[in-house]
């Protein structure tokens, strides 16, 4: 047994206690701090998998945003927990239940173990369809290049997804700020942290959206940093979330799509397809659809965080 | 048994826990954690995937590590479940300050203690 295979099988064996914990934690926020480390510890997979651009997402994204969204939720809903104690399943239930996912779990495994051999691959022919595009990070020209038509509709449905965020807003509260952002007790670490962590942020944010073009990083990665440093700022206070009705964040929600789609529809004429380059300009066009979609992204995943618009009543609690 | 079998046998587990816990977490937040535990074991069954489908390429001498087409999917997945995520979120935080509740049960003695109108203004947990 070789010394890689003993560190992936701690590895594999760390995460599967995590997600037990997250089963059996007897509170919501235990149970997050376990996924927060399930994350990290995920991301040490995506590195041994030689996938470095979903490791810098899971590490910013997949823990980091996702584990403070859960705290917040979690010390909001802690008063709620002893009536959702007394509904858990009996024993006997929860056994059968537990024998059916391991049902589900026998099969997928199966799955994996029968997989075809040799692996089916898209990886040669995007290979060869790299030098068109001017990139080098493969990963960025499938999502910007060969399957650009994904990489728009998601960056579109963030904008739904914020509008169902704030929809839950009561109707009183809609010229308020957002407050669903966990607020720590005041303390000088914090706001000393929040000084001086996002001129870095920033800086690494613009070294990954630069280099995602020929390296490991990308809009997504650069986004979700910009979005910790900005959601860092708020959680110590130094600065407040914008209002809903603010126009100018709104315009910069939609910036980047819309650049997105102009360049899109501009290649019908220039390139003779929706969503394709002209073929000496694909790469400062990728990019400056990055740099617009890097902004928009970040402003989408600060403002999905903050949560819908509330009162001034409550921004005390 | 090499380490990338052994994670795509890691993921099937994964998927089958989160499973186990959407099921049977009465609250609603432990179904969303839960959510997140299934969705993930299914990126990193993209991600085993992905490097089986580089394997292949490596052993052709090309040098590639990892299919990008199931990566490239993974990171538009991550990003779309946080935006899931965020919704079921609010909804559940809003549910729980109006109705009282952060369970989806919709028994007769749940009603009962439900307001009439479940979104009167003014009306808010403290």
């Amino acid at each position: 047994m070789s010394l890689g295979l003993i560190s992936d099988l701690v590895l594999v064996l760390l995460v599967l206690s995590l997600a037990v914990w997250m089963n059996i934690a007897r509170t919501a926020y235990r149970a997050v701090v376990g996924f927060v480390a399930y994350g990290l510890l995920m991301t040490l997979i995506w590195v041994r998998l030689a996938a470095m651009d979903v490791a810098m997402t899971e590490a910013a994204l997949g823990s980091g945003l996702t584990g403070i969204l859960l705290f917040g939720a979690a010390s909001r809903l802690a008063p709620f927990e002893a009536a959702e104690r007394a509904r858990a399943p009996g024993p006997a239930l929860r056994l059968l239940i537990g024998l059916l996912c391991t049902v589900v779990a026998a099969g997928l495994g199966a799955v994996v173990l029968l997989l075809p051999e040799p692996a089916p691959t898209l990886a040669p022919l995007v290979a060869e369809n790299l030098s068109p595009t001017g990139l080098q990070n493969p990963v960025t020209g499938v999502l910007l290049a060969h399957r650009a038509v994904d990489t728009l509709l998601e960056s579109v449905v963030l904008l739904p997804a914020l509008i169902g965020v704030w929809s839950v807003a009561a109707d009183a509260d809609w010229v308020g700020r957002p407050s669903a952002l966990p607020r720590p007790p005041a303390s000088e670490a914090l706001t000393l942290l929040a000084q001086v962590l996002p001129p870095f942020g920033i800086l690494v944010a613009i070294h990954l959206v630069w280099i995602g073009a020929d390296e490991p990083g990308g809009k997504f990665q650069a986004a979700a940093v910009l979005a910790a440093m900005w959601v860092l700022v708020m959680m110590a206070g130094l600065r407040q979330p914008p209002p809903v009705v603010a126009r100018g964040w709104r315009e910069l929600l939609v910036v980047g799509a819309s650049l997105f789609i102009a360049i899109g529809i501009a290649g019908i004429w220039l390139a003779d397809a929706f969503l394709a380059y002209p073929e000496d300009l694909a790469k400062p066009l990728i990019i400056a659809i990055e740099v617009a979609l890097t902004g928009s992204v970040a402003v989408f995943l600060a403002l999905l965080l903050a949560g819908p618009p509330a009162g001034a009543h409550r921004r005390e609690v | 048994m090499n380490g990338t079998t052994l994670f795509g046998l890691g993921a099937a587990a994964l998927v089958g826990l989160g499973l186990y816990g959407l099921i049977c977490q009465p609250g609603a937040l432990r179904k969303i954690l839960a959510f997140n535990l299934i969705g993930s074991g299914i990126f990193l069954l993209f991600g085993v995937i992905a490097k089986r489908g580089g394997g292949a390429l490596a052993a052709a001498g090309s040098g590639s590590d990892g299919d990008p087409v199931p990566q490239a999917l993974v990171i538009t997945g991550l990003v779309v479940a946080f935006a899931g995520t965020a919704i079921a979120v609010a909804l559940l935080v809003r549910l729980a300050e109006t109705a009282g509740r952060s369970t989806l049960d919709t028994d007769a003695q749940d009603a009962s203690s439900l307001p009439a109108d479940a979104n009167p203004p003014g009306e808010r947990l403290p």
